[in-house]
C-alpha cells in the first residue's frame, strides 16, 4: 500500500509540474503573439517616409510620424530635467540622511505614487499646467511625464545606494572629507552605474504612456515649434491612429507601435547588459 | 626609500573651533531633503488638484454621483456607477485569470524550474511587462477581439449559454474582452512579486520539508506557500490595484457604453475609460466636474488598494529584510 | 615565588627577526615619554544604555607605536575610533570626557570631525581602495576633495605617499590601473598611502594585517617601524605577537576598562595585573 501511495505523490508533483510549466507558457504567449503580429503588421511600414514625414491630411495615404517620433524625444528630455535631480537627490536622502521613521513613511509615499493611474497624474497637471496657459503644450507633457519619474528613481537611487558598503563612506569621512563630498564624489560615483540603470528604466516606462499625455501634450499634426505649444508624441500617435476609421493609418499605427516596442525593448536590454555582473542583477 | 621620510615630518597644529557644522554639509542635507518631500508635495498636489476640480459636481449630486446610472452629458446629468461596475467587473475578471496563472508560474519559476529555463522565462516575463499600454491595446483591437468575436465567445455562448453572463448579442469588444486584456497586463506584476516573496522564503523552511522526504511540489506546498501567504496577498492586491488603474489597453477594446448589463458580451465602461475618451470633449465645466469626480473616486480607490497591498508586503518583508548600513 | 618562576613568558616571545634586532634592542632604551600625541582623559563612551568604554585614561607618546590588545568585545575599536570622531556617525553614540590631540581637546562639541580627521588618519581591517578609481586617484582623493589642485603637487605628495607606503616600486608603472586590481597585501599598502597623503600627525590602525597572509602581514609591519620615526602609531591588534613586535607601548584593555599599561617589554615580561599577565600568557581570550 505504502509504494502505491507514494506512486500517488510523485505522481502529482510530476502534474503540478506539468501544470506550473504550461501556466508559465501561457504567461509569455501573448507577449510572443504581439511580437509576431508587431512585425507581420508594422515591419513593412517602417521605412523612410515613415521617420522622416509628417501625418498626411485624412484621407491620403502615406506620411509618417517623424514629429511624434521627435516629439517624444523632446518629451522625455523635458521629463528628466525634472524627474533625474528631484528623483536622485530624494532618493540619496531615504540613504545617506534622515530619521528611519521619516524615512518609512517616505518610502510609503513613494510606492503609493508609484501606484496613482497615470491618467490621474494627467488631470492634475491638466488642472495645474493647461488650465492656467489657456492651451496644451510640450511642457505639460514634460512636467507630467517628470512627476510620474520622480518617485520610481528616488526608489532605484536609494537602493542602489544602500548597496555600497560602508566601508567606503568610512573610509573617505576618516580622510577627513566633508560628509557632502563623500556622499557625492564616493558614493555616489560608487553607484553611479546603478543610479543611471535606473534612471533609464524610467525612461522607458514614461516613454510609452499615453493616458497622461491625452490632454496635456494634446498631440501636434505638425512639428512643435515652441514648448508651449501642443506636441506629437509616439504612443498618442499610434493611439489615435488606431482608432480612427481609416486603413491606412491603422497600417501606420502598426508601424509605430513596432518602433515605440523596440526602442523600450534596447533600453532595457541595454540596462540588462550594463548590470550584468552587478549589484542589481535579477534572475 | 629612508629619504623621502625626512622631507615629510607634520608638525602639530592648532585646530579651528567652529560652528557646529560646515555649510556644505548643512546646505546639502538640506537639498537632498526638499527633493525627499517632493513625495508629500505631489500626494498633497493630487488629492487637492482632484477635490478642487470636481467641486461643482460634488456639492451639485452629492452621494447620487455614486449611485445614479444615468450618464448624460447632454442634459447635465452625472452618474458614476456604470463606470464603477465596469472597472469593478472587469478587474475582477482580471484577477480571476491572471491570479492562478501568475502564482502558478511563479512557482514554477522558482521551485521546479531547471535555471536555463529560469533565466529565458523571467526575461520575457520582464518584457512582457515593459510593454506599454497602448500598444497592447492595439494589438488587442485589431487580433485578439475579432478572434475571440469569431472563435472564442460562440463556444461559450454555445456551451454556458445558460448562465445569464454568457448572454445576448456578440459585438467582440465586451467587457470579457476588457477583462482578458487587464489580466494580460498584470501577469508580469503579480509573476515578479510573488517570485520574490517565494526566493525571500528562507531555505532552512525548505531543508525542513525535504528532509522529512517529501517530493518537490510537496516542500512548495508546505514549506513555502504557506509561509508566504501574506505576502502572495500583497502581490494579488498589488495587481489588483494596477488593474483598477489600466486606462489605454481597456479603452481600446471595451466598447466604451455607460451601461450595466448583465452579459460579458455586453460593451462596458470603467473610470478611467470615461477619464481617457471624454476629458477633451467635456464642454462644460459640469462635465469637466463630473470627470474630475470620477478621478477622485478612481484615486480613492487605487491608493486605498495599493496602500494596503504595500502594508502586506511590507510586513512580509520585516522579518527578513537585511539592509546594511 | 620570584617573578621568573611565576613568568614563564620569555619563552612564548618569538625571536625578533634579523631585520629588526637593531630596533628591538633600541625600543628598550626608549626615550622617556616626551609630548604626548593623544590623550584620553576620563573617556567614557556609550551606545544607547550600553556602557561600552569605562573612564580610560592613557597617554599615547609622539613619533612611537602604542598596541592596544585585549579580547574581542573589549573596546579596542571603540577607542580607536573615538579618538578620530567616527562614532559621530552613530545617532546612539554619546562619548564623555576628553581627547587631547597635542594638547587640544578633539572631542568638544565645537570641533568640526572633518578637521580632527585630516590631523589623525585611520586604516581599517579590511583594506577599502575606492574602486571607481585608479591607483593614483586613490592615494590623492583626500588631497584632492580637500581643495588641492597643482597637479605637480598632488604628483609629488602622491610619491612620497607610495613611497612611505612601500608601495612605490610595485605599482609605479601602472599609477592609472584600477586600484582593485591589486592584491590584498597591496590593496592594503594603498590604504595606508592614501592615509598618509594628507599627512596626518597621528596614524590609527585597526587591526590593519588581520586579514592578510603572513607575507604581506611581514610587510605591513616593516612599514610600521618606518613610519613611527615621523608619525605617531595607534594599532589596535588581537594578535599578541604582533603587538610584541611592532610596538613601543601597550594598553590591555578588558570589558571596556583600561586594564594595565606601559612600556612592552614591560607589558609581555613583568605585567603588573594578574589579568594581564593571563591574556598575554594565553590563559583567555
Amino acid at each position: 500500500m505504502n509504494t502505491a501511495y507514494h506512486r500517488w505523490r510523485k505522481l502529482k508533483n510530476m502534474l503540478v509540474q506539468v501544470l506550473t510549466c504550461v501556466c508559465a507558457l501561457l504567461v509569455i504567449l501573448p507577449l510572443g503573439l504581439i511580437f509576431y503580429h508587431l512585425v507581420k503588421s508594422g515591419l513593412g511600414s517602417v521605412n523612410m517616409a515613415f521617420f522622416t514625414q509628417l501625418p498626411k491630411p485624412v484621407g491620403e495615404a502615406g506620411g509618417g510620424m517623424a514629429n511624434a517620433i521627435v516629439g517624444t524625444g523632446e518629451l522625455l528630455g523635458l521629463a528628466a530635467l525634472i524627474g533625474v535631480p528631484v528623483g536622485a537627490l530624494g532618493g540619496i536622502f531615504l540613504s545617506e540622511y534622515g530619521a528611519s521613521r521619516l524615512n518609512w513613511w517616505i518610502r510609503l509615499g513613494a510606492d503609493v505614487l508609484n501606484g496613482v493611474p497615470s491618467i490621474i497624474w494627467g488631470m492634475v497637471v491638466y488642472a495645474l499646467v493647461v488650465m492656467p496657459m489657456h492651451g496644451f503644450s510640450a511642457w505639460a507633457g514634460g512636467i507630467v511625464l517628470g512627476m510620474m519619474m520622480v518617485p520610481l528613481i528616488m526608489r532605484t537611487t536609494e537602493e542602489v545606494l544602500l548597496l555600497v558598503p560602508h566601508g567606503y563612506r568610512e573610509a573617505a569621512l576618516a580622510l577627513g572629507i566633508a560628509q557632502w563630498r563623500t556622499i557625492v564624489q564616493i558614493v555616489v560615483r560608487t553607484a553611479l552605474k546603478g543610479i543611471i540603470t535606473g534612471i533609464l528604466l524610467a525612461l522607458a516606462r514614461v516613454a510609452g504612456e499615453t493616458a497622461p499625455l491625452l490632454f496635456t501634450a494634446f498631440g501636434n499634426r505638425f512639428w512643435n515649434h515652441r514648448l508651449s505649444d501642443p506636441i506629437a508624441a509616439l504612443p498618442l500617435q499610434v493611439f489615435n491612429y488606431a482608432i480612427s476609421p481609416y486603413e491606412d493609418w491603422h497600417r501606420q499605427a502598426w508601424a509605430g507601435a513596432l518602433v515605440l516596442l523596440l526602442f523600450i525593448a534596447i533600453i532595457n536590454a541595454g540596462v540588462r547588459i550594463l548590470t550584468r555582473d552587478r549589484f542589481l542583477q535579477r534572475t | 626609500m629612508n629619504n623621502a621620510l625626512a622631507t615629510v615630518k607634520p608638525a602639530p597644529r592648532a585646530i579651528a573651533s567652529l560652528v557646529r557644522r560646515p555649510f556644505g554639509d548643512e546646505a546639502f542635507e538640506w537639498l537632498t531633503f526638499l527633493a525627499a518631500l517632493a513625495v508629500f508635495v505631489l500626494i498633497l498636489l493630487i488629492g487637492y488638484e482632484l477635490a478642487q476640480g470636481s467641486l461643482l459636481t460634488l456639492r451639485k449630486f452629492g452621494w447620487r454621483f455614486l449611485t445614479s446610472s444615468d450618464w448624460d452629458p447632454v442634459n447635465e446629468q452625472f452618474g458614476a456607477l456604470p463606470f464603477m461596475f465596469g472597472t469593478l467587473v472587469s478587474s475582477v475578471i482580471a484577477l480571476v485569470i491572471a491570479v492562478p496563472l501568475s502564482i502558478a508560474t511563479a512557482v514554477f519559476l522558482t521551485e521546479l524550474a531547471p535555471r536555463w529555463l529560469q533565466q529565458t522565462l523571467s526575461l520575457f516575463i520582464e518584457l512582457l511587462a515593459a510593454v506599454p499600454s497602448v500598444i497592447l491595446g492595439l494589438w488587442g483591437i485589431f487580433v485578439m477581439v475579432p478572434w475571440l468575436a469569431d472563435h472564442v465567445f460562440p463556444k461559450l455562448k454555445q456551451s454556458l449559454g445558460f448562465l445569464p453572463i454568457f448572454q445576448g448579442p456578440i459585438y467582440g469588444v465586451s467587457m470579457l474582452a476588457g477583462g482578458i486584456i487587464i489580466a494580460i497586463m498584470i501577469l508580469p506584476i503579480i509573476t515578479s512579486v510573488s517570485r520574490e516573496i517565494l526566493r525571500s522564503v528562507p531555505g532552512l523552511q525548505r531543508e525542513a520539508a525535504y528532509a522529512l522526504g517529501a517530493t518537490r511540489w510537496e516542500v512548495t506546498r508546505i514549506a513555502v506557500l504557506s509561509y508566504a501567504k501574506k505576502g502572495i496577498c500583497g502581490a494579488v492586491i498589488l495587481g489588483l490595484g494596477r488593474a483598477l488603474g489600466e486606462t489605454m489597453a481597456v479603452t481600446m477594446v471595451i466598447g466604451n457604453r455607460p451601461e450595466i448589463a448583465k452579459s460579458l458580451f455586453a460593451p462596458g465602461y470603467t473610470l478611467a475609460s470615461v477619464v481617457a475618451n471624454e476629458f477633451t470633449e467635456a464642454t462644460t465645466d459640469t462635465y469637466l466636474s463630473a470627470l474630475f469626480e470620477i478621478g477622485l473616486v478612481l484615486l480613492g480607490v487605487t491608493v486605498v488598494v495599493n496602500a494596503l497591498a504595500q502594508l502586506l508586503l511590507k510586513a512580509m518583508e520585516g522579518p527578513l529584510a537585511t539592509r546594511q548600513h | 615565588m620570584t617573578t621568573e618562576q611565576r613568568n614563564p613568558l620569555p619563552a612564548l616571545l618569538p625571536q625578533p627577526k634579523t631585520l629588526r634586532e637593531g630596533h628591538a634592542s633600541a625600543s628598550q632604551s626608549l626615550p622617556a615619554p616626551g609630548v604626548s600625541a593623544i590623550s584620553a582623559r576620563d573617556l567614557s563612551v556609550y551606545f544607547g544604555s550600553a556602557h561600552v568604554l569605562k573612564r580610560v585614561c592613557l597617554d599615547a607618546p609622539a613619533q612611537a607605536v602604542t598596541a592596544i590588545i585585549g579580547p574581542s568585545g573589549c573596546g579596542k575599536s571603540t577607542f580607536l575610533r573615538a579618538i578620530n570622531r567616527l562614532h559621530d556617525l552613530v545617532p546612539a553614540a554619546r562619548i564623555e570626557g576628553q581627547i587631547l590631540l597635542f594638547g587640544a581637546d578633539i572631542c568638544h562639541k565645537s570641533v568640526e570631525p572633518a578637521l580632527v580627521r585630516r590631523r589623525v588618519g585611520m586604516v581599517f581591517q579590511k583594506s577599502n581602495p575606492f574602486p571607481t578609481m585608479s591607483i593614483a586617484d586613490n592615494v590623492t582623493v583626500g588631497l584632492r576633495l580637500n581643495g588641492m589642485r597643482s597637479r605637480a603637487a598632488l604628483a609629488e605628495r602622491m610619491e612620497q605617499a607610495l613611497v612611505m607606503a612601500a608601495l612605490w616600486d610595485e605599482v609605479k608603472d601602472r599609477l592609472n590601473a584600477a586600484a582593485t586590481s591589486l592584491s590584498g597585501g597591496q590593496q592594503q599598502r594603498l590604504c595606508i598611502a592614501r592615509a598618509l597623503a594628507v599627512q596626518p600627525e597621528v596614524l590609527l590602525m585597526d587591526e590593519p594585517a588581520s586579514a592578510l597572509d603572513p607575507l604581506a602581514t611581514g610587510k605591513i609591519e616593516d612599514l610600521i617601524f618606518e613610519l613611527k620615526k615621523n608619525y605617531t602609531i595607534i594599532i589596535v591588534t588581537h594578535n599578541m605577537q604582533q603587538a610584541a613586535r611592532v610596538s613601543d607601548y601597550t594598553a590591555f584593555f578588558y570589558l571596556g576598562e583600561l586594564v594595565e599599561y606601559g612600556a612592552t617589554a614591560k607589558i609581555f615580561t613583568q605585567p603588573a595585573k594578574k589579568q594581564t599577565e593571563d591574556y598575554v600568557t594565553g590563559r583567555f581570550g
